[in-house]
């Protein structure tokens, strides 16, 4: 038997049309990777908004786990193990054209 | 890069107090030459709490929230408080308080409203505010 983690995953108010409006979801993964796989399989369309064609997160798109940015770290295989908390957030960005 | 983007002028207006509007102007002067950003949260799209946040972006033409600061904002602040995200604003050190291309692609955010802060002439600076969604400007009118 395989024996899961059971994360929390966070969800940002622009993503919650996919989940049904959900704050928070709880979904089984041993890696960022997984979690997200598993977020899509629950909730079909939020994946790619996640990560893009090769399952690296997107530039604009921030992953945290138990407060840290897994940009800063593993990125998508990032371990995780029961009881961390996954927070998505996508940036708040952008700039003058030059 | 997107052209042609142009504002379809809205009967929606947003209220934003005198005191946010002197704060974000203060802000961007203190920033430039670098882009200033931040938040504004409240309830039921009536702004109460400025938040200045960090700018993480590189060089003097984009700005990104620090994920860190905006992370803790929404998952922990905003529900302790009560309040939801109702503005986001940024400055144009030298261009014109209008959304650019790059504002417009990297909208991720369609409920909050745009505010854009330019310092274009210094000594009056200008504050306007729109919708960002789908790829669509919608111009507010600011009341304060």
């Amino acid at each position: 038997m395989q024996n899961e983690a059971r994360i929390t995953v966070l969800i940002p108010t622009p993503l919650r049309r996919f989940t049904a409006g959900e704050a928070k979801v709880v979904v089984s993964g041993s890696s960022v990777a997984e979690v997200l796989d598993a977020l899509e399989a629950a909730h079909p369309g939020i994946g790619e908004r996640l990560r893009d064609d090769s399952g690296q997160l997107r530039r604009f798109v921030n992953v945290f786990v138990n407060g840290q940015n897994v940009r800063d770290g593993q990125g998508v295989d990032t371990p995780l193990s029961t009881g961390d908390e996954v927070g998505i957030i996508p940036a708040m960005a952008g700039g003058a054209d030059a | 890069m997107k052209t042609g983007l142009s504002a379809t002028s809205t009967s929606e207006v947003f209220r934003l107090p005198k005191q946010m509007r002197a704060t974000i102007i203060d802000h961007a002067k203190r920033d430039a030459p670098r882009e200033c950003c931040g938040i504004i949260a409240g309830r039921d799209g009536v702004p109460m709490q400025l938040y200045e946040t960090r700018n993480v972006a590189a060089g003097n033409r984009f700005y990104e929230i620090d994920p860190a600061q905006l992370i803790d904002l929404e998952f922990r602040e905003f529900p302790a408080q009560g309040l939801e995200l109702v503005a986001i604003y940024h400055s144009h050190p030298e261009s014109p308080a209008y959304p650019s291309a790059t504002d417009v692609e990297l909208a991720f955010w369609p409920d909050a409203v745009f505010l854009i802060c330019s310092l274009a002439d210094r000594d009056q600076p200008v504050v306007r505010g729109f919708r960002i969604r789908d790829d669509a400007i919608n111009e507010l009118t600011l009341s304060s």
